[in-house]
């Protein structure tokens, strides 16, 4: 019913608005619309996945004058103009993409710029595109006998496809791929560890953006219907990325309020501020950029949420869910006893220091093994190793039976191994059942353009579905709904152990999972670890507090400066010289 | 094309080469000291060379009065927060400084207006840190990078006021030449190359042997280290602007004598200083060099052959250079 009025009520903007603005108007809304498609691109690139493109002004350069030859010099119809168009655009930022996706995110920024004069001077100079002289008398947009010279039908279009482009952008981050995409913004490493190929989405990422310029481009062509280069400079795309910056990048709809405060200053000051100084100049960009420094400072998150505030949201209120902690089975079966994993002589060296030296040992199904030691001993390093995100300097680890130092982390948990992290790392704003769900990456098949497209429904509510059930297991039930980073800090290490066990693995590694806990939850943890144990599970936890360790491991391993100094039962090493020596000091 | 035209090129591309050196070595200070990817160099640079140029013909150039009041705003900010230090730097320097500059301005010396011009861009780099970067230190390197985007725009603006959109060439330190078998060898291009390798030294010694630039490397490499023991990340910010707006300065003044520059110059000269700082991963001061030289030369050659493209050529020339840090980043370390 709610999206049916509001399908209803878009309808009538799209067609009302175009035929009841004056004339002037319905050219600025159309440069807003233009605007909001470029800027809606960037939200998901800067905003949603935290790399910056000062060169989305190029993309709408590429379609605009990819249709503009097509059409005009070739006389085919626009629809060529546009899929020839959104193919140049797209391969161009696959290109792009493949070799900056590696790459922090800076220098994705920095080669931007390097891109965007690149393609402005091309369009400058190339003989076919006119230079700076550029090429007027474009056709109108036409489907079939339908033309749209007037302005006002070009306006509906454009409203069209913004409405339609915002609910498939809406759809994304409402999606698998969606939660995926916010590990980029400075959650990589986490993200990996779930299963997710940054590398590739952080590729696709940026060309959806470039395709959604991309499509301003086609259909400003057609309604300016006139190109030059000046519309496609640096300028213009440091323009797009300020309306993001102004409307609130993390937010859809931070990108039409950008876009039109933007549109809308840079006209009236163009207006307003050569009548007050009385010369002409580049004084409106200068006001203009000073207005955005202080927002930056003021208000980093742009105006929507400030906005947002303003309407203060009613605290929705969750009855506390009765725990229920049936066990969810393991979906590996895994024979009894069987080995998981194996370090083989392990050495990790950083520069001349020897992190890690010449370690080896196993973890078999059923069987939960600590790794303890001294602060320093190379327990973390370890687990790196073992998890893909370090290669080792020398030896060999086995999952499964299979190598697997060559593969990197998102592969690592494919194979059926989740970790936790030493310094929870938690997507902070989102909720606790979107964090949790992260886990479940790997459960869903749906890519991006199914979540756009709303394809994935039934895949994502089983996603969630197993996500909550994770959830309650771990007596998460009744903070579902809560931010992440508003929970205390042993609340947020469960988090982090449910978002590893949906990736439903066989072998879990835990870095010390028991740090922040009260007793109780350590209890609960201890007795959540028994029953994995129970299903066929290994776990491999690092751990200092010793209470928990000794009650509950088969096995523990002795770490001490890189080297294993003891293995056994816990009963063996208590006792073992060499560990009371590391941890006590000389016995003289 | 002959031997005579490709060591003529050749020594304008090492000439242009060294500018971009020094470029890519301020803005690798910055960057590693604050985070700040330093956009607006490019037009400190502009800064430079057209206040020694207006300072030449006798003005006293509008740059001054932005250090003026950019000064007196730091000096009323460090009186709220009862800075007296601060204070005596922010209110004695630019009054010393307008003074100098009205007094000597007619002399039209040389020497004299490249030092006054020095002097006026230098301190506005810890002034825009000051104001436009300190107050969101900890933010993201992207938001950083904006608001420098933002700010080269506001001094872009600022230069189009101040000097008028005319072309100005800065006072050359020597018209001096000589002939070099065929070629004949500009004295401003051996300053270049001399003031840049003077420059290169004095940071070698000023990072390996003073206290200051040990805490500034301290500082870029472990920034919460760094504050543990003591180090300022304030005052270190600010010193990495002052060399870097210093650095700017110079090179613009070097520059804007070979060249003749308008206020928007600048900030094509400062990407190809970024080209070359890129190339170093933004971490390495040899790679950085390399890069500079490479981007002076293969431009200067460009601009022979096929001139239209010259950009075109200098930018695509980072595509092996990020392929291949791309390729060292997934080999290595972080994978994810």
């Amino acid at each position: 019913m709610k999206t049916a009025s509001s399908l209803l009520l878009a309808a009538l903007a799209i067609v009302l608005v175009p035929m009841l603005l004056p004339a002037f108007y319905v050219t600025l809304a159309g440069y807003i619309g233009l605007a909001t498609l470029v800027a809606l691109g960037l939200v998901l690139l800067t905003g949603i996945s935290g790399q910056t493109s000062f060169g989305q002004a190029s993309f709408v350069g590429l379609a605009a004058y990819s249709t503009t030859l097509l059409t005009k010099l070739a006389g085919m119809p626009p629809i060529i103009g546009l899929l020839v168009g959104l193919v140049v655009t797209g391969s161009v930022a696959w290109l792009l993409g493949l070799i900056t996706a590696r790459l922090s995110g800076h220098f994705l920024a920095l080669v931007s710029v390097a891109w965007g004069m690149s393609f402005f001077s091309l369009f400058g100079t190339l003989p076919l595109l006119h230079g700076f002289n550029g090429i007027g008398d474009i056709p109108p947009l036409t489907l079939g006998p339908l033309s749209a010279a007037d302005q006002r039908v070009n306006l509906s279009v454009i409203l069209t496809v913004v409405a339609i482009v915002m609910v498939m952008s809406a759809n994304l981050l409402d999606s698998r791929m969606g939660r995926a995409m916010r590990t980029l913004n400075g959650a990589r490493l986490m993200g990996a560890s779930m299963g997710i190929d940054t590398v590739w989405l952080s590729r696709h990422v940026l060309v959806i953006a470039a395709l959604y310029a991309g499509l301003a481009g086609f259909l400003f062509a057609h309604f300016q219907r006139f190109v030059s280069p000046t519309s496609f400079g640096l300028g213009t795309s440091i323009d797009y990325l300020f309306m993001v910056i102004i409307g609130g990048a993390e937010w859809l709809w931070g990108a039409p309020v950008g876009a039109a405060l933007v549109v809308v200053l840079r006209d009236q000051f163009n207006d307003w501020i050569p009548r007050l100084t009385g010369r002409a100049g580049d004084f409106e960009a200068l006001v203009f950029s000073l207005v955005v420094i202080v927002l930056l400072q003021r208000a980093p998150e742009g105006l929507l949420p400030l906005m947002a505030r303003l309407r203060r949201e009613k605290p929705v209120a969750h009855p506390e869910e009765v725990d229920d902690v049936t066990p969810a089975s393991v979906a590996a079966c895994v024979p009894p006893g069987a080995e998981l994993l194996a370090v083989e002589a392990v050495t990790r060296n950083f520069g001349g220091l020897a992190a890690v030296r010449d370690v080896s040992f196993a973890v078999c199904a059923n069987e939960i093994v600590a790794l303890i030691g001294p602060n320093g001993a190379g327990k973390t390093t370890l687990f790196n190793v073992i998890s893909g995100v370090m290669a080792p300097s020398a030896g060999t680890v086995r999952l499964f039976g299979a190598p697997s130092v060559h593969l990197r982390p998102h592969r690592i948990a494919a194979l059926g191994v989740a970790r936790s992290f030493q310094h929870v790392r938690l997507l902070g704003r989102r909720s606790v059942l979107e964090n949790i769900a992260l886990g479940a990456h790997l459960t869903g098949r749906a890519g991006l353009l199914r979540s756009m497209l709303r394809l994935d429904r039934a895949e994502e509510s089983a996603l969630l579905e197993q996500a909550r059930l994770q959830a309650k297991r771990l007596g998460l039930g009744g903070l579902l709904d809560r931010r992440a980073g508003d929970l205390p800090l042993g609340q947020q290490r469960v988090v982090e152990i449910a978002r590893a066990l949906c990736v439903r693995p066989r072998l879990l590694l835990l870095d010390e999972p028991a740090a922040g806990l009260r007793l109780l939850e350590m209890q609960h943890l201890a007795c959540l670890l028994r029953q994995l144990r129970a299903e066929g599970m290994g776990v491999l936890l690092v751990e200092h507090d010793m209470d928990f360790v000794m009650g509950l491991a088969d096995r523990i391993v002795v770490m001490d400066f890189g080297q294993k100094i003891a293995e056994g039962p816990p009963e063996q090493v208590q006792s073992d010289p060499a560990v009371m020596e590391a941890y006590l000091g000389t016995v003289a | 094309m002959n031997s005579f035209i490709f060591f003529a090129l050749l020594q304008d591309g090492v000439t242009t080469g060294a500018i971009y050196l020094l470029l890519a070595i301020g803005l690798l200070i910055v960057f590693s000291v604050t985070r700040v990817i330093f956009v607006p160099q490019g037009d400190l640079l502009a800064f430079g060379a057209l206040t020694a140029a207006s300072l030449q013909s006798g003005h006293v150039p509008g740059t001054l009065w932005l250090l003026d009041g950019m000064s007196a705003l730091a000096l009323l900010a460090s009186l709220r927060h009862g800075a007296w230090r601060g204070a005596i730097a922010w209110g004695v320097y630019p009054l010393v400084l307008t003074l100098a500059a009205r007094l000597l301005a007619p002399l039209q010396q040389p020497a004299v207006s490249i030092l006054l011009a020095l002097a006026i861009i230098t301190p506005m780099g810890p002034l825009i840190w000051r104001f436009a970067f300190r107050p969101v230190a900890d933010a993201s390197v992207l938001a950083l990078l904006i608001i420098a985007m933002a700010l080269h725009f506001v001094l872009n603006g600022l230069g189009l006021v101040f000097f008028g959109p005319e072309e100005a060439s800065a006072p050359a330190l020597t018209d001096a030449s000589f002939d070099l078998g065929q070629l004949n060898v500009s004295g401003q291009s051996i300053c270049v190359l001399a003031s840049c390798a003077i420059l290169v030294a004095g940071l070698r010694w000023f990072f390996g042997a003073t206290i200051h630039g040990k805490a500034l490397r301290a500082a870029a490499s472990d920034r919460l280290g760094a504050r543990l023991v003591g180090i300022d990340a304030g005052a270190s910010g600010a010193l990495a602007f002052a060399l870097a707006a210093f650095i700017a300065a110079l090179a613009g003044v070097l520059i804007g004598a070979i060249t003749p520059l308008s206020y928007d110059s600048g900030f094509d000269i400062g990407l190809k200083g970024f080209v070359a700082a890129i190339m170093g991963g933004l971490a390495s001061f040899p790679l950085a060099a390399a890069g500079a030289l490479l981007v002076g030369v293969l431009e200067s050659l460009g601009s022979f052959w096929a001139s239209a493209y010259r950009d075109v050529i200098v930018f695509t020339l980072l595509i092996p250079v990020l392929v291949w840090l791309s390729l060292r980043a997934g080999s290595d370390e972080e994978r994810a």
